[in-house]
């Protein structure tokens, strides 16, 4: 770290929140689009951080046992949709509450982990490959910090994808209906719990991805305090991109950032008020919280089927 | 245009029950094709079950549907939309956030897993040109007027070939002209064989103006029907209601001129739940003994102004004085100023769900003497006792007091709203839409009620979207329209041209 000081000076600061941006956010970019595809269908899958640390351990154990990182990925995303899929099960019974449902299965989720992950803590998996996108410069602080890991690169390409859909596909314009008004999809004929079903299925699917995000990336381990919130801040991140995929992509880039500030900071000395500047991302959403909600109004962009305590 | 005609549609001896109820029972009706066929009946005749049979969404009990001579079970909606069978429903179906072309589009059948927008939009475009009328195709649906909208949900219809139209009660959210309008391109369409129509309506009105066959529905059965010519409204109304007509008995005793002003609004400004402006400056006085009808189609901020008075909305500018004095309406304020106020969907925002009739009832005397012993210890007993006067004294059917209040009906939440507002006497009453989706008799019961609080001496502030209703009951009636008040007359010279112009928005240069 001392180099890097002399070679870039200052600079390393910005460098380090881009790079921890990334490298932080794409856990939050999975689990915001999940999340983000699964309110646009009118129910808020709380459950997700749970899926993020199941996703992480399945993810691990798999890349252990294969030898392949990628199986790992694809595990994770499986166990995440099929976590989804649990949370639509209990929420198509009727008069079940969504936000207790997803608290439920939250625990269980990292309970199960936990217990499976148990053995997974000692052994080294293999990690998914960085792609060197520091390659044009000479400095070792930029090819380091430009490390990127591919899954970043799979997020930044699903968000437009995702939006594309939402508005050019069949299954795109069915999704927002449902979200926006169960009243208008019955009229058509569709079934508002399938199609609510799918959406947190495969919003689970990428929450699943984010995990395997943070076991197979740099630094490679699986414990079990690797997720701190994020699946539970992905929440409020998709209220702040007003249910946008792309803004979902510069929200997360941003909590990332808040994140890799503190280290950043003291990557150049300044280490004092740390531990204040760590809370940076949980402040973050904390101030988001209080200005985006009003008792008067709700918000705009947001499915109109979307309450918190919607029991249907 | 060569366009094949819409299909002939024929229900016989049609029954459907639900456990020991029967809600349609032997009906028999023959829609040929180009018909303009009104469906009459109060609440509960069995309107929406017939329909709901044609539409798939009910099996029938018994009796058969048949479409172009042959006999048919449908078994959900996609089988009636694919044999040409469309509905309008009475709440729009839009999807808000989407566009109009959206919303055309995403109702097909079959749509296509990548949609070709620009093909798409070829097509609606094709589409709308043949159309008697336009709706701006860009636009989302959240933004069109309620008469634009209702247009959209016919278009819709027709874009996917649905030739045979159940339009359910279309013209509530109207305003007279855009009713008048719509109803007209609808008979016209049916003339030229365009389309059937079958007119779900309680508004003798229409039926007579522009349906050419009429089938009258009174619990489940078939009372009467036949060519629209042979009948009048008092025959109509007669089959509809059975032997008994209901009427408001209380009259309205002479003008009050000069009471003194109870309620008094200026300038009040709000927003709305999209933090858009609901409230543009509205300015009212209501006096003691006269009752200020407000109207407007919904959605120009009635419920906006009703939130605020009662305190359900924070105003952002303007004042609110009862009696001279500013009100903000909390609790203790409506106590002392004796303000009731009659909302609506009442079971929402005038009741507690989970609490029992007389527990509903005492919602704003349980806190105080007699039933509060010592101000804070809840007697029961006298509780109890003070609901079954009310319960008696205002005709509620219920149970007993101890029963749940959501056992009722929603006439009957209606009138325990009523009984428990008009229990404290009120100098000022805010009635929102009083008589929603209520039947005649209990429609008969609540205008006698407001009357005579009238007649008494209260102020009473009435907004409604039924423009008869406001005609009957008013001393003054002002139109609301883009969060004011555009428009304002005695009862005397209330012209229902006049009103709905306004309603519109389009008084602006007449004024």
């Amino acid at each position: 770290m001392e180099s890097s000081l002399t070679e870039l000076g200052w600079l390393t600061v910005p460098l380090a929140v881009l790079s921890g941006a990334i490298r932080v956010g794409t856990p939050f970019l999975f689990v915001s689009l999940g999340e983000c595809l699964t309110e646009r269908s009118g129910r808020i899958n709380i459950s997700l951080e749970g899926t993020l640390v199941m996703g992480a351990m399945t993810g691990y154990g798999t890349a252990y046992l294969t030898g392949s990182p990628w199986l790992g990925v694809l595990a994770a995303a499986c166990a995440g949709a099929l976590l989804g899929g649990m949370h639509s099960l209990l929420c198509s019974r009727p008069g079940v509450d969504h936000i207790a449902a997803g608290i439920a299965l939250m625990l269980f989720a990292t309970g199960i982990a936990f217990f499976f992950g148990k053995p997974l803590i000692q052994p080294r998996a293999p990690q998914l490959p960085d792609l060197p996108l520091g390659f044009w410069s000479d400095l070792n602080v930029v090819q380091a910090n430009l490390r990127i890991n591919p899954l970043f690169v799979i997020g930044v390409l699903v968000a437009p994808v995702m939006w594309w859909a939402f508005n050019n596909t069949r299954w795109g314009l069915y999704l927002r209906t449902v979200g926006d008004s169960a009243e208008a999809a019955r009229a058509l004929g569709l079934g508002v719990n399938g199609t609510r079903a799918m959406a947190t299925m495969i919003g689970g699917f990428f929450a699943g991805i984010g995990g395997a995000f943070l076991s197979l990336s740099y630094p490679g381990i699986w414990n079990e305090g690797l997720s701190s919130g994020q699946g539970l801040m992905a929440v409020v991140l998709v209220i702040f991109a007003r249910w946008h995929p792309v803004r979902c992509l510069w929200a997360a880039l941003l909590f990332g950032g808040a994140s890799a500030l503190a280290p950043a900071l003291q990557s150049v000395g300044i280490s004092s008020g740390y531990h204040l500047i760590t809370a940076a991302p949980y402040l973050l959403t904390l101030i988001l919280m209080i200005v985006t909600s009003s008792p008067e109004r709700s918000l705009r962009g947001a499915p109109a089927e979307l309450a918190l305590n919607r029991t249907d | 245009m060569t366009q094949p005609l819409p299909p002939h549609v024929e229900v016989a001896g049609l029954t459907k029950r639900f456990g020991s109820f029967t809600a349609l029972d032997d009906v028999s009706i023959r829609f040929a094709p180009g018909c303009f066929h009104a469906l009459l009946g109060e609440n509960g005749a069995g309107k929406s079950t017939l329909v709901k049979c044609l539409m798939g969404y009910h099996q029938p009990d018994g009796g058969s549907v048949a479409v172009d001579g042959r006999e048919i079970g449908i078994a959900n909606p996609r089988t009636a939309h694919a044999l040409g069978l469309g509905m309008v429903y009475q709440h729009f179906t839009l999807v808000p956030s989407m566009t109009v072309a959206e919303n055309l589009y995403v109702g097909r059948d079959l749509l296509p897993q990548v949609i070709d927008w620009r093909s798409a939009r070829a097509e609606i475009d094709a589409f709308m040109t043949r159309m008697p009328f336009r709706v701006p195709v860009d636009a989302r649906a959240e933004e069109l007027s309620a008469g634009e909208k209702q247009k959209v949900e016919i278009l819709k219809q027709l874009f996917h070939g649905r030739r045979f139209l159940i339009l359910d009660e279309p013209t509530s959210v109207l305003t007279p002209q855009e009713a008048e309008d719509m109803l007209g391109l609808l008979a016209g369409m049916a003339k030229t064989k365009a389309l059937s129509v079958l007119l779900i309506t309680h508004k003798m009105r229409e039926v007579l103006a522009f349906a050419d066959e009429v089938t009258v529905l009174r619990r489940g059965r078939q009372v009467t029907g036949g060519a629209v010519a042979d009948f009048n409204a008092a025959s109509l109304a007669e089959s509809m209601v059975g032997a008994t007509a209901f009427e408001a008995t209380t009259k309205r005793d002479g003008a009050r001129k000069g009471g003194e002003e109870v309620l008094e609004v200026v300038d009040l400004t709000a927003d709305g739940d999209r933090g858009n402006r609901a409230l543009a400056g509205v300015s009212l006085t209501v006096r003691a003994g006269e009752i200020l009808g407000i109207a407007g189609v919904s959605g120009n901020g009635q419920r906006e102004l009703v939130d605020v008075l009662c305190g359900q909305r924070h105003a952002t500018g303007g004042v609110v004085a009862v009696d001279g004095e500013p009100y903000h309406a909390r609790r203790g304020e409506m106590r002392d100023h004796r303000v009731g106020i009659l909302p609506e969907e009442p079971m929402r925002n005038g009741c507690v769900r989970t609490m029992t009739v007389a527990e509903n009832l005492g919602l704003h005397t349980f806190d105080r003497p007699p039933i509060a012993r010592g101000g804070f210890w809840i007697d029961h007993h006298v509780l109890r006792e003070k609901a079954k006067a009310l319960i008696a004294r205002f005709n509620i059917r219920t149970q007993g007091p101890d029963a749940p209040v959501t056992s009722l009906s929603g006439g009957n939440v209606q009138r325990l709203v009523l009984a428990r507002e008009l229990d404290r006497a009120p100098r000022l009453m805010i009635a929102a839409n009083p008589c929603f989706g209520l039947d005649v008799a209990a429609v008969a019961a609540i205008h006698d009620e407001l009357v005579a609080a009238r007649n008494r001496g209260a102020a009473i502030l009435l907004l409604s979207e039924d423009l008869d209703e406001l005609l009957a009951l008013s001393d003054r009636i002002a139109v609301m329209f883009g969060g004011r008040l555009v428009y304002e007359t005695g009862i005397e010279t209330a012209d229902v041209g006049a009103l709905g112009r306004h309603m519109a928005g389009d008084g602006a240069e007449a004024a």
